[in-house]
């Protein structure tokens, strides 16, 4: 165990470092940050002179070499948009943005679960189909027009006149299928609840939640098809295998069957999975984020590119490495507690 | 058969929970903006932007602003008079207190014009005042280095500062007066002025709070408004969604794709305002020859539909231009008008030679004006039809200007607006002849060069009567329109909105400064 976690901070180091000479090899042509902070009236002679200060006009190697010096002590420079040290800009996104995940990952494990095992119990059923031809939609949507849907339809209201107003059946339906919206569109609100550091969380008051709704369905959209379909196809497999015959020989009670003896198998890929996807979910962030305006990472890491915000850009891709390397490692470990048969001493695969 | 109706019973709540829950009630005095940004910085001399003079007229006034139609009305200074040709003496209200309770007088206006002439963003502009002068507490004197025609113009820009508050070091020993560009200063995370809004809370890119001073000086002021929340949403249709949801009661840069939508909105109104920001292209004489003779120029201008590019590609968001200064401005000159004629531009190509045209490359942004990377587009194909074939390059703000610096291409987009609202300013930045030393043309891509047009407007900039200096300033206009030393496009339309009851439409102006602290709020939710 000791030695599994050892190797898997060599590697978090190893890709912290990639990641950084990469950034920093490509940050020439993320644009001139100078640009972005001074006024379009700025004669040369000043421009040159912050260019100084702020060491952008050293060799690659010498400007690397200082921030890598730096970062090994734990600074990893100051973003030039926020003003503070890169890393406290991001433990300050980072806590919005994990609860959004949070929010999308609790309606993908509550949704896929039931869905997926009951479109395998009865494939044939007219709901099953739905779901399934539901899913593939779902994959096909990119998450932004999912985001402004949900907007329009939730946030904003909207009234439909598609069917006969002056018949009592077609106002009875345009009624019905029209909204009052009201729901937020934006941003975590004023209800934030302190909790600890730079943690303010939405989670725990009612505006708070309000807010992380319509994110959260944003969110999961894209994850949630795949999951179901992949719960299913894992289950229709499981539900084949022998010792499932087994125990419908034996008169388990079927409930007993799908829920606790193919379920748990059914999840070891699922959790692999997963964990890749919870880590890809980091990057459809951005996207939600920047449509419903959610002072996260994603948000945050966007405008930090726009604005050529070059420290906050390294170390938001290195931060984001680590999260990477952490939720593999934590899907490892799972994995050997679902599987007792998977050792992780690190043995040469 | 329970299973079923559960899995659905959750699918259905788990969707529809939206649709129950209550919609945002806002008390009746609180203004909740949704800017495109919000303020780089807490000190108003750091960076030079829109964002940051919008914030400076929430936490601080100025000695004078501008009116909608682009006259000065009087805020901290009371009356002014030229004393002498460099000297300019005015007198100051009495009665005005800093959100740190110290009293505002004439030292702090000398102080702070010290401290513009130190500013990078600043220095430039400030540069024609030679020294500010207490004469007592209510008056003080300016004195610049030669005759300074609109000295009245960069009063907009001094938003005295509260000299104690900023004077003296912090725990750290730092210079509390000191400027730092993206650094951790002082007066970036402090802020005294006079103006109506004290900042009560603030965390940058999130949202900034705002409460009503309450020994604002102008108690004449209608405003009524008592809390400001801005949010940040840089993302166009979030913003427009917010409004629309009733997230916010005001907005900023309607996007023209929205604008009919936002027209046709229950409960918000749209307020549109044509703005002073100049776009164009600039030629590249230094690499195609060509473009040195007036003739191809003149082809250039005449091929581009201004009208149809303000009608069809800007929804009529845009005013068509022949000129760089725009309606109010003092050099502008209601005999340039656009000049589409296609078979004149041919005639004109014929005639310097170059009939069969010539190849040429074209760079512009694609997310720094509305629609720019459209509007590159159409001038492209507009310029295939006087046979000059454009290979167009678009890409981001942050990667444009240090190709722009470069001068690599052929024809370059640019968008500008004068700090000074100034005809002069214009010229100085875009067609002057290229100078390393005093700075001029700065941004004249294109180096185009006619000596008589500066000298017109550099004897326009130490002319002190306003109706000389506009006939001087006009003339000059004719004379780079004659020349098309620089081919103006449109000045890009302002849009804003607002819910039912933000009477937002009498604080607004081309300017782009919202004055706030007049706002007033009508109604009650």
């Amino acid at each position: 165990m000791i030695a599994f976690l050892t190797k898997r901070l060599m590697h978090a180091i190893l890709v912290m470092l990639v990641i950084s000479v990469i950034a920093f090899a490509i940050q020439d042509n993320l644009g001139d940050p100078i640009q972005q902070m001074v006024g379009q009236s700025v004669p040369e002679s000043e421009r040159e002179a912050l260019r100084e200060r702020l060491g952008l006009n050293d060799p690659f190697h010498v400007q690397y070499l200082r921030f890598a010096g730096n970062a090994i002590q734990g600074d990893f420079g100051y973003s030039y948009f926020y003003r503070e040290p890169a890393l406290d800009v991001i433990a300050r996104h980072l806590p919005a943005t994990l609860e959004l995940v949070f929010g999308a990952t609790l309606i993908i494990v509550l949704l896929s679960v039931p869905i997926g095992v009951y479109s395998a119990i009865k494939p044939r059923s007219p709901l099953s189909r739905f779901f399934m031809g539901a899913s593939i939609v779902g994959i096909s949507v990119p998450v932004f027009l999912t985001a402004i849907v949900l907007i329009q339809i939730f946030a904003i209201g909207m009234k439909v006149t598609l069917f006969p107003e002056s018949t009592a059946w077609g106002s009875w339906l345009n009624a019905t299928l029209s909204t009052e919206g009201g729901m937020p569109s934006f941003g975590r609100g004023q209800d934030l609840v302190h909790v600890v550091g730079y943690w303010d969380s939405n989670l725990f008051s009612a505006g708070g939640l309000q807010h992380l709704v319509l994110p959260s369905i944003a969110l999961a959209s894209i994850m949630l098809p795949l999951f179901i379909r992949l719960i299913r196809a894992e289950m229709l497999e499981v539900l084949q295998s022998e010792y499932v015959k087994f125990a419908r020989a034996k008169g388990i009670s079927s409930w007993r069957i799908y829920f606790v003896h193919a379920l748990k198998n059914t999840m070891l890929p699922v959790i692999t999975v997963g964990g890749v996807q919870i880590g890809t979910m980091v990057a459809y962030t951005i996207l939600t984020e920047t449509v419903f305006q959610w002072p996260g990472m994603g948000l945050m890491f966007l405008d930090a590119i726009n604005r050529a915000d070059i420290p906050l850009i390294v170390a938001y891709l290195m931060i984001v490495g680590v999260i990477f390397v952490v939720t593999n490692t934590i899907v490892d470990l799972i994995y050997g507690l679902v599987n007792p048969t998977v050792k992780l001493t690190g043995k040469p695969a | 058969m329970t299973f079923n109706k559960t899995l659905l019973a959750s699918l259905v709540g788990a969707t529809m929970t939206g649709a129950a829950l209550l919609p945002m009630t806002a008390n009746a005095e609180t203004l909740r903006i949704g800017y495109s940004a919000d303020p780089e910085t807490l000190d108003i001399h750091e960076q030079l932007s829109g964002g940051m003079l919008r914030f400076s007229h929430l936490s601080f006034d100025p000695l004078v602003r501008w009116t909608k139609d682009f006259q000065f009305e009087p805020r901290l200074a009371t009356s002014w008079e030229q004393v002498d040709d460099t000297t300019l003496r005015m007198t100051l209200r009495d009665d005005v207190t800093f959100h740190s309770g110290n009293t505002f007088t004439a030292e702090d206006v000398v102080w702070t014009i010290e401290r513009l002439k130190e500013s990078p963003d600043y220095k430039a502009i400030f540069e024609p005042i030679a020294s500010a002068e207490a004469i007592d507490d209510t008056t003080v004197e300016i004195t610049t280095h030669e005759p300074y025609p609109i000295l009245l113009n960069l009063a907009t820009y001094i938003f005295p500062m509260d000299s104690e508050f900023y004077s003296g070091t912090t725990a750290d020993g730092d210079d509390k007066a000191e400027i730092v560009k993206s650094g951790n200063s002082f007066a970036s995370r402090n802020v005294s002025g006079t103006g109506p809004f004290i900042v009560t809370e603030r965390r940058q890119g999130v949202r900034v709070d705002f409460e009503r001073f309450d020994d604002y000086w102008d108690t004449e002021s209608p405003g009524n408004v008592d809390n400001i929340v801005l949010t940040p949403i840089s993302e166009n249709a979030s913003r427009v969604a917010a409004l629309l949801s009733g997230g916010v009661d005001f907005i900023d840069h309607v996007p023209p794709n929205d604008l009919e939508r936002v027209r046709e909105a229950d409960g918000v109104n749209l307020v549109e305002i044509p703005g002073t920001r100049i776009i164009g292209f600039q030629l590249n004489e230094e690499r195609i020859e060509a473009f040195q003779d007036p003739r191809v120029r003149l082809a250039v201008a005449y091929a581009i539909n201004q009208e149809g590019i303000a009608q069809r590609l800007m929804r009529g968001f845009a005013t068509p231009a022949a000129q760089f200064s725009p309606k109010g401005y003092s050099g502008h000159n209601p005999e340039l008008t656009p000049r589409y004629d296609v078979d004149r531009a041919l005639e004109l190509m014929a005639e310097a030679g170059y009939e069969d045209g010539f190849e040429v490359n074209m760079i512009a942004p694609n997310n720094r004006y509305v629609n720019d990377a459209q509007i590159a587009q159409a001038v492209a194909n507009m310029l295939a039809r006087i046979n000059i074939d454009v290979n167009l390059r678009t890409m981001p703000l942050a990667q444009y200007w240090p190709e722009y610096d470069t001068r690599q291409s052929d024809i370059a987009m640019i968008g500008w607006h004068a700090d000074t609202e100034d005809s002069a300013n214009f010229f100085q930045y875009l067609s002057a002849c290229i100078n390393e030393e005093t700075g001029a043309g700065q941004y004249n891509y294109g180096s185009y060069c006619n000596e008589e047009l500066d000298a017109l407007v550099a004897t326009a900039d130490t002319e002190t009567d306003p109706e000389k200096r506009q006939e001087m300033l006009r003339e000059a206009e004719r004379m780079l329109y004659e020349d098309a030393g620089y081919i103006p496009l449109h000045w890009q339309n302002l849009a804003y909105a607002a819910r039912d009851g933000v009477d937002a439409e009498p604080i607004l102006n081309a300017l782009d400064f919202p004055y706030l602290g007049d706002l007033v709020i009508e109604d009650a939710n």
